[in-house]
């Protein structure tokens, strides 16, 4: 099958340019993952990231044949009709919209400073408990849909309003983790987390675009919470 | 000479469970601490951690003791776990649990809003004779990822100084052998800088990718133990690799060892529950050496399926879509992408996987690193400079055969227990000790030599070679001819990995450096695990050997010890001196 793929050094290239590769699958149902490492033994010089290879820690986020994806948890055939019978080829890009190191690999600085904004940790002052602060199933499940975030940055680069102002606006990933918190009721800080919140560009870019829903490899809902979280803006407004 | 040095008081190699647990407690303190991760620290390999953290919170069952969990840990361990570290580990492990709650991390609850417990294998109430325990704290299946999250978050409001994506080659030690700190490379730039501490403490995870079949992430190279050895520390129990009984058939992806605490259990071809045969006792929930093993005694008898019946299954769809939905949620997404079976309709096809490493470098609670002296522990010496913490360390809490859920209660108690140790070593001043020039050139030596390498064979296909002879001449049964070529073969392999080609030179992001300089690593581990493996002459644990089926405890209840210098197999004793509890004797051991 044919492989293109976007390549750029900064020690060698003066611009990025795609890079055709011919891989033989033996006809299976590979995952794109599977099908970087058969490029990267014919060119070790193909940059990406990779750890877990199983969807749980969020390296490999990338933009497959136009839609952001996690590269080992993507068959070929789950791509786009055509890519694993080699009629069409396997197009990789880096995720769009964060600065490009070399090759997939893209500068997450940006992405990581949003999330730290949220103050994405437990707050609470209260003398804890010689056990643990206990807490309902029902006030547990509140954090399912949430805490499984994988820090991968397809939600937030594929949203428009992060591309716009991926300085002011959160971005999708930042948010739900927001809620995550704000979500617990072990947590006390719902009022200064709520304040900080409240600027027009924070939360309010959101659009409700809900490019983060449909691209997310854990299929987590950002929008919805989100939306969460400006019903809590609103109620404490009033 | 025009490296950069930066220096803090201490630095910790390895952003997993057990490495931000340490810069934690040391960032609280106030100390100068960096973090140096080769990947950015949630996508270390704590994050694939699914099952629990086992430990006796007395949640599920309010009579719960430690000393319980302890009895079974050295049973498990096939007793050669040191029992003052598993006494520890057992007794402190609530305090690591309940502060990893208060720091947020989102157990799932029972209904009187407790930590949910699930039963895990080898566990027991009343040191065996009680019957199944639910002993292993869980955050549905996806344990691991919620507690390294609540970690990193945790260092973050602390603020820990993180070096992510830097990649460290090397110890750097003066003449007298202590250590100084460590060659790290910037991924991003190719910066080459030394990272000068008073304390160095290596979590730099296992190294499960020494076999092509593996559980483990891309990156578990066994950088911590590689270093180690080119050093001059020995390790310890280095044959100890544990093979998870459920990996997926052909993915190796890990199925944890939770569907089977749920209730789920396996077949063999002809739907037998065949654990019922191996161990009538506990049945699917024996430890996982003898599970492992029992699948294998199936696949070889010719009752696996599949094409080549080289797998069985593991059957859930008699729990029903709601439990299987609400506690194994991961494992439902897991098995549909990598199996292509919805576990909800029917069976997934598993195998034996490599999956962790027991051994590594031999440490003390406070993940003091220990040299070798010839024979008695009290005899130990100190390697100053240098801690263990984690998978890379061999405490040992774990002896030859880890029990399930035990690896994240060790990250959390070992991680901790060594911040509180270096952070009081520092309160009193520690010694910073100095490189000389020659030293740190000895240190980037290696690095040096992959830089400058003119023609050769590729990585690649090295690794490759290096991870097929460790599978097929060193998996779940051994035999000492096969173990012998597999000896020779490593043996030409380390001539060829010597004189191996980094054709791409670049400074950016080069990853095929950072592979290059892991393969170094993957051979070390690989060549202390065969000649550990082929110099143990019994089975033990998850050591079982056709040529020695039998536990030798009259020559082999000791650790191994394996030293770099002389590449010689040599004996410790085993810790049996607990200190609040009896002895806990050897004996046969059943489930």
């Amino acid at each position: 099958m044919k492989v293109s793929i976007y390549r750029y050094n900064p020690d060698t290239d003066r611009e990025p340019s795609m890079k055709e590769y011919e891989v033989d699958t033996q006809g299976k149902d590979l995952m794109v993952l599977d099908v970087l490492n058969l490029v990267k033994e014919q060119d070790p010089s193909m940059a990406y990231r990779r750890s877990c290879r199983e969807g749980v820690c969020g390296s490999d986020g990338m933009n497959i044949n136009g839609k952001n994806g996690l590269a080992c948890i993507t068959p070929l055939s789950e791509v786009a009709p055509g890519v694993k019978d080699g009629k069409k080829p396997l197009v990789l890009r880096p995720l769009p919209g964060l600065p490009v190191i070399r090759d997939l690999v893209v500068d997450m600085t940006m992405f990581y400073n949003q999330y730290e904004k949220v103050q994405p940790y437990l707050q609470n002052d209260t003398p804890a408990p010689a056990i643990e602060r206990l807490q309902t199933p029902e006030d547990r499940a509140k954090l399912d849909g949430l805490y499984e975030c994988i820090l991968c940055a397809c939600c937030s680069t594929s949203c428009p309003s992060f591309w716009w102002n991926p300085e002011k606006f959160l971005g999708p990933a930042a948010l739900l983790q927001s809620y995550r918190f704000l979500a617990d009721s072990r947590d006390e800080a719902t009022e200064e987390r709520l304040s900080r919140l409240d600027d027009p560009f924070s939360l309010f870019r959101c659009h409700g675009i809900m490019n983060c829903v449909s691209v997310c490899p854990k299929g987590l809902n950002p929008t919805r919470a989100i939306g969460h979280i400006r019903s809590m803006l609103l109620e404490r407004g009033v | 000479m025009s490296i950069r040095t930066i220096t803090f008081d201490a630095i910790v190699v390895g952003g997993g469970g057990a490495g931000m647990r340490a810069s934690l407690q040391m960032a609280q303190s106030g100390f100068k601490t960096a973090l140096i991760s080769k990947v950015f620290p949630t996508r270390s390999h704590t994050v694939s951690a699914q099952g629990g953290i086992t430990c006796a919170i007395a949640s599920s069952d309010p009579n719960d003791d430690w000393r319980w969990h302890m009895y079974d840990t050295v049973k498990g361990s096939d007793y050669i776990g040191d029992q003052e570290a598993i006494e520890y580990m057992c007794q402190v492990g609530p305090e690591a649990v309940f502060e990893l709650d208060h720091m947020g991390l989102p157990f799932s609850r029972t209904e009187e809003g407790r930590i949910y417990q699930r039963p895990f294998g080898g566990q027991s109430k009343n040191f065996g004779e009680g019957g199944q325990a639910a002993r292993t704290c869980a955050a549905a299946d996806r344990t691991g990822h919620a507690l390294l999250h609540t970690l990193y978050q945790q260092n973050l409001k602390n603020g820990t100084q993180f070096y992510n994506e830097w990649y460290a080659a090397d110890l750097v030690k003066d003449a007298d052998d202590n250590v100084c700190g460590v060659i790290a490379i910037s991924i991003e730039t190719g910066e080459t800088v030394f990272f000068k501490a008073k304390a160095t403490v290596f979590a730099t995870g296992g190294a499960g990718r020494i076999y092509s079949s593996t559980t483990n992430a891309l990156i578990n190279t066994g950088d911590g133990v590689g270093m180690a050895l080119r050093a001059g520390v020995p390790v310890q129990d280095m044959e100890m690799w544990q093979f998870h009984p459920t990996g997926i058939a052909g993915a190796g992806t890990l199925v944890t060892e939770g569907c089977r605490g749920e209730g789920g259990y396996l077949i063999n071809k002809d739907g037998e529950r065949f654990m019922e045969r191996y161990a009538p006792n506990a049945k699917d929930l024996a430890s996982r050496d003898v599970v492992a093993r029992s699948m294998m005694m199936e696949i070889l008898d010719g009752r696996g399926d599949g094409p080549d019946g080289d797998y069985v299954y593991l059957k859930l769809d008699h729990l029903g879509e709601e439990v299987l939905h609400s506690r194994l949620p991961g494992i439902c997404e897991l098995s549909i992408t990598f199996a292509q079976v919805d576990p909800v309709k029917e069976p997934i096809p598993v195998v034996p996987t490599c999956h962790y490493m027991m051994g590594g470098i031999p440490t003390n609670v406070n993940g003091q690193a220990l040299k070798f002296s010839g024979g008695h522990e009290g005899e130990d010496q100190f390697v100053n400079g240098l801690f263990a913490v984690g998978e890379v360390a061999c405490v040992s809490v774990h002896g030859a055969n880890r029990l399930g859920g035990n690896s994240l209660l060790d990250l959390v108690v070992f991680g901790r227990a060594a911040g509180l140790h270096i952070e009081e070593a520092l309160r009193q001043g520690m010694t910073q000790y100095e490189p000389s020039e020659a030293d740190l050139e000895r240190a980037l030596s290696r690095v040096n030599r992959w830089n400058d390498s003119k023609d050769g064979e590729s990585v690649s296909s090295l690794r490759k070679e290096l991870q097929s002879t460790m599978q097929n001449h060193f998996g779940v049964f051994r035999k000492g001819d096969l173990m012998e070529e597999g000896v020779q073969k490593l043996a030409k392999l380390r001539e060829r990995i010597a004189n191996a080609h980094l054709e791409d030179k670049s400074q950016s992001f080069n990853t095929a450096r950072i592979e290059a300089l892991e393969l170094d690593n993957l051979l070390e581990v690989a060549e202390a695990t065969a000649l550990a493996a082929s110099g143990r002459t019994e089975s033990r644990g998850a050591h079982s050997r056709y040529d020695f089926p039998d536990r030798d405890d009259e020559n082999w209840l000791c650790h191994s010890v394996f030293d770099p210098t002389s590449k010689k197999l040599g004996k410790r004793d085993v810790n049996f001196k607990p200190k609040t509890v009896d002895t806990f004797q050897p004996k046969i051991r059943t489930y």
